[in-house]
Formats: structure tokens, C-alpha cells, sequence
């Protein structure tokens, strides 16, 4: 909050009615070159992640990494447990032998990938958040039932108060309206 | 925006190129045969030849068994994505007919793969006396009758059902196929699964593992999806189905090759982790011939070639999404799986270590040649996809997320 007690603002947030003009609309701001904004849809639109020029999550990788060292931990667990730290035999096995250490080893590959994926996901789209400053704008509660959004974030390198605006009016929205944060 | 259907004036008809198949498979037939039959009499003798008969036809049987599956799995969860690939997985089904008449050499074979209970002096052993009520040879015959009876109905049913409603578009068809294909799922289950016993785990009649129906399905259902997918892609290649199978189908049926090879190596492995901690020699015995002397290293083979390296793979969507890769990916696939029988199979008659001969080359290429034959013939009846299919639309505009 500013000295004079207006908020800073946000951005803008436009409105649209249908599918096709936000998927448009979102190809001329990714073209434009924007990188601080984003669409908000009722439901999954199908073509929009290439309209707004979202590369490939880095997700998997964390997963497949996470998993890899869960599958080592299990196994190296086992080892220092039953083979190094306190020797013991069962059912005259081995002490150390892989057939006998793939179950946990299993087992803690999918925990470390599940956990990795639910953590990851949350770390990346910056959950849990408990208030952002689109829920300031009454229109916005359509989001969740008939609107389409495009919110450009003030923060963005390319903003610029008079611009932006006028570019956005472009795109051919229903309405548009300034949010503060 | 809603993905445009562009897929009308898509070439959906095999057309001239049915005949080209049904040639090429009827050549490879003729010279596997002939071959075959060559070495058959000149030396070889009968007893190799009915065992690398066996082998083959227990590959080919498991791939055609492994189709159904995926046509029943389609109906009962009434999927939509897979409309367009259907198809292929029918006519590949409907092979069983095929398969039935190439049973009967399986028959003239008994003597040679199942000696161990059609000898006489099985009725000596105890452990197998036991059993004789049930491995026989006549109600052997019998209940092989019913299995390949039971899948033929199957197979031809719901091959029909979906022809008939390329020229009907009658709804119906699809809300019977629907109803029907839970029930056939669980026929298919304990047919699949006694049939698996008698075919490969009765040449051990001493041996014994409840989990190997679900081994010998698993393998037949990778092993389809691996046939179906490598169909799809050698049919676009010849300029058909490519604007009505997409990127996004080939993914799907990427996903399902690498879920099955995870599905397979979670029941190789429950196998062979529950006898190997069970340590009693009448089980361990069947795992013993497979780590000595030269199956070591297939057994070996089998655990990096049908699981690790098929799992790296095809783990990312990248190759599950490139067409080439996917493909190189499907060979490899149906080829492991050849193996994966082979190791089932004939270690229990040569248990000293790999005796491969060309036989089981030979015989591969007759019975490769008579099931793509089969198959291009068939694929010439009928369009390519299943043309009046209420949720054909929805199959063609399908995308991944």
C-alpha cells in the first residue's frame, strides 16, 4: 500500500465470452511478447497452452529424479539394515540379495515419485496461495462458470499504463478492467 | 476453439494394398513352410520341429488373444479415444480362426512336447499321477476345442457387430458390444488362463505357478498393443488413416505399450520373487534351468530387453509422440516378446542351455506370413476405422492434455 492509501495495481483483466476469441486473443499477447500474464478458463481449453506458448513442464524430470533416488534409498536402506549395520539371517538368505529388496525398493521409488509430483506441482504454480488479487474483481467470479480471462500482470517488462490498455481493448473482449493488488 | 475434424477425404480403405499384403504374407508362408518342411525331413526329425511349432504358435495365439483384449477393454470402459484404432485391434483378433486350424499339428506334436505326462511312466511318478485325471489327452483336445471355440465366438462376434454397423450406424450394435463385453472379459480371463497352463506350463507337469496365466497375458497383451500400434504406422506409411490417426492416438497407444511392460515385469517379478523366497525345489526347479549354462544370459536378455530398456524407452512422451521412434520402439517389443516365450517354452525340453535351430526361424516366418495374410485379407472387407460408430467424432478430435 502506497503513502496516499490507494493500492498499487495489479494489472488488467479482460473478459471474453468464448473459447475461440481467448484462444486469438491469447496468441496476439504471446506474440506481443508479453510474460507476466495468464488465462482463466471454466474448463480446460484444448490448443490454448499452444496459443499462450507454454513450453514443457520440467515436472517429469523432478519426478524421474525423485523416483530414481527413492528406488536408491531403498535399496541402500536395506543394505546398511540387514547386510551391514546388524547382519541377520533370515530364512537362510543372503544377507544382502536384490530379489528380497525390490518390494521396498518398489515401494519407496513410487512414494519419492508421488510425493516429488504432488510437492512439485504445488512448488511450481506457487500454491497454496491464499488470496490473489483477481478475486478483488466481481466479474472475475465468472471465471468458474461462462467468462474467459487474459490478466496482463503490471509487472511485466513490457507493461505500460496507456499501451497495454489500448492493446488489450484490441483484442476484442466484452470488457476490461483495471485490478489492484 | 474447437480442434476442426479434418479427416474427411482421409483414405480409410485398404484397398489394392490388401492384395499386396495378402501376397507378401502368402510368399513368407510359403517359403517358412517349405523350409520348414525341408528340414522336417531331412534329419531334423519330428521332435524339433513340433517344439519350435509350439513356441510360435503359442507367440501367435498370445498377439491374437492379446487384440481381444484390447477390443473388450475398449467396450466395457466405453472409451472414446480409441474408436479409430479399433479396427486394426478386430481384425487382429478374428486371426484366431486361423490360429484354430493351426492347432491341429499341435495335436500330431503332443508326443513330442508333452512326453512328460503322455509317457507311460508318468503314472509311476506320484507328482504327476495326480494330475493325469486332468492332463490327458483326450480331455486335452477337449478343452482345447472349448477355448478356441469360446474365442472364436468372441472374436467374430464383435468383429461382425462393428462391420454391420459400418453399413447399419445402428446404436444398438454398440450398446449390445458394451453389454457383452464385461461377461466376455470374464470368459476370456479363465480361458486365457487355463489355456496358458495346458499350452506351456503342462510341458513341466511337475511345475506349478498360480500366477502364470496372468504372465502368459500379459505378455500376449503388450505384445498386441505392440502389433496394433506398429499396423497403424506401416498403414500410414502406405498413405492410410493419416489425418484420422493422429499424434495424439499413437501417444495413447505408446502409454498403454509402456503400462504393460511395467504390468509384465510386476508379475515376471512376483513369479520369481515368490518361489525364490519359498525355496521349494519342486517350484525353484523350472527358475533353476533358466540360470544354467547359456539361458543364463537370455534370462538376463529378458529382464534389460522386455522391462529396463523398453521402460527408459519409452517413459517420456517425446518418442511415445514420434512416429519413427514409436515404431522402432513396437518392433522391439514384438521381438522380446518372441523370446519371452521362447524362454517359457524351451528350457523345460533342452535344459542344458540354448539349443537354437532353424526351425524355430523357419516355422516363425510360415506362421508370421499366414497371420499378416489372414489379417490383409480382412483388413480389404471393411474400412479401416469403424465408419458409423456414434462416438467416431469424439475419437477424431481426441487430445492429449
Amino acid at each position: 500500500m502506497s503513502g496516499d492509501g490507494k493500492r498499487k495495481r495489479y494489472g488488467y483483466l479482460v473478459e471474453f465470452a468464448d473459447v475461440s476469441s481467448i484462444i486469438e486473443a491469447a496468441r496476439r499477447v504471446r506474440d506481443e511478447g508479453y510474460v507476466k500474464w495468464d488465462c482463466h478458463t471454466p474448463f480446460p481449453v484444448h490448443g490454448l497452452d499452444g496459443a499462450m506458448g507454454i513450453r514443457m513442464t520440467i515436472l517429469p524430470w523432478i519426478v524421474f529424479g525423485a523416483g530414481t533416488a527413492g528406488f536408491l534409498t531403498g535399496i541402500g536402506m536395506q543394505w546398511w539394515m540387514n547386510a551391514f549395520d546388524y547382519a541377520y539371517r533370515i530364512s537362510g538368505k543372503p544377507f544382502w540379495s536384490i530379489p528380497a529388496n525390490i518390494p521396498v525398493a518398489f515401494e519407496m521409488t513410487v512414494l519419492f515419485a508421488a510425493i516429488s509430483a504432488f510437492i512439485g506441482m504445488l512448488g511450481m504454480n506457487r500454491l497454496p496461495e491464499y488470496h490473489h488479487p483477481l478475486f478483488r474483481s466481481e466479474r472475475f467470479r465468472r471465471a468458474t462458470a461462462d467468462r474467459f480471462f487474459i490478466a496482463v500482470e503490471a509487472d511485466d517488462p513490457l507493461f505500460d499504463e496507456e499501451k497495454t490498455l489500448a492493446f488489450l481493448e484490441s483484442l476484442g473482449g466484452t470488457a476490461i478492467e483495471e485490478v489492484e493488488d | 476453439m474447437h480442434k476442426e475434424i479434418r479427416a474427411v477425404g482421409d483414405n480409410r480403405s485398404t484397398g489394392e494394398l490388401s492384395g499386396k499384403i495378402v501376397r507378401f504374407g502368402v510368399i513368407l508362408a510359403a517359403v517358412g513352410a517349405a523350409a520348414s518342411l525341408i528340414l522336417l525331413f531331412t534329419g531334423t526329425g519330428a521332435e524339433r520341429f513340433f517344439r519350435s511349432y509350439l513356441v510360435n504358435f503359442a507367440y501367435f495365439l498370445s498377439l491374437s488373444l492379446g487384440a481381444l483384449f484390447f477390443v473388450l477393454i475398449q467396450h466395457v470402459t466405453g472409451a472414446k479415444w480409441s474408436i479409430v484404432v479399433r479396427r486394426v485391434a478386430e481384425v487382429l483378433s478374428a486371426n484366431i480362426g486361423l490360429l484354430a486350424i493351426l492347432f491341429i499339428p499341435m495335436i500330431l506334436g503332443m508326443g513330442y512336447t508333452y512326453h512328460e505326462w503322455l509317457t507311460p511312466d508318468a503314472a509311476e511318478d506320484p507328482a504327476i499321477a495326480s494330475k493325469l485325471g486332468f492332463l490327458n489327452r483326450n480331455f486335452f483336445i477337449v478343452r482345447w476345442v472349448v477355448y478356441l471355440g469360446i474365442w472364436y465366438l468372441l472374436t467374430s462376434w464383435f468383429y461382425r457387430g462393428s462391420v454391420r454397423q459400418d453399413e447399419t450406424g445402428d446404436i444398438l450394435l454398440t450398446l449390445r458390444m458394451k453389454r457383452l463385453s464385461a461377461p466376455s472379459l470374464v470368459l476370456f480371463a479363465l480361458t486365457v488362463t487355463f489355456a496358458s497352463f495346458d499350452l506351456l506350463m503342462s510341458i513341466n507337469p511337475r511345475w506349478y505357478s498360480t500366477i502364470f496365466g496372468v504372465y502368459y497375458f500379459s505378455g500376449g497383451a503388450v505384445g498386441a498393443f505392440a502389433l496394433i500400434t506398429a499396423a497403424l504406422i506401416f498403414l500410414q506409411r502406405c498413405g492410410r488413416l493419416g489425418m484420422s490417426v493422429t499424434t495424439e492416438h499413437l501417444h495413447d497407444m505408446g502409454k498403454l505399450i509402456f503400462a504393460f511392460i511395467v504390468f509384465w515385469a510386476y508379475i515376471g517379478f512376483s513369479q520369481y520373487m515368490l518361489i525364490w523366497y519359498g525355496n521349494i525345489p519342486e517350484e525353484t526347479e523350472w527358475f533353476l534351468h533358466r540360470q544354467t549354462g547359456s539361458w543364463t544370459p537370455v534370462s538376463w536378455f529378458i529382464l534389460f530387453g522386455h522391462f529396463a530398456l523398453p521402460f527408459l524407452g519409452l517413459i517420456s512422451r517425446i518418442p511415445k509422440r514420434a512416429k519413427g521412434a514409436l515404431a522402432v520402439g513396437a518392433a522391439w517389443v514384438l521381438f522380446v516378446h518372441w523370446v519371452d516365450i521362447y524362454w517359457i517354452a524351451m528350457p523345460e525340453w533342452y535344459p542344458n542351455g540354448v539349443a537354437f535351430h532353424l526351425l524355430d526361424a523357419t516355422l516363425f516366418a510360415a506362421m508370421a506370413g499366414l497371420f499378416i495374410a489372414a489379417a490383409g485379407r480382412r483388413l480389404g472387407k471393411a474400412s479401416l476405422v469403424p465408419e458409423k460408430d456414434p462416438r467416431l467424432a469424439d475419437s477424431l478430435a481426441f487430445e492429449n492434455f
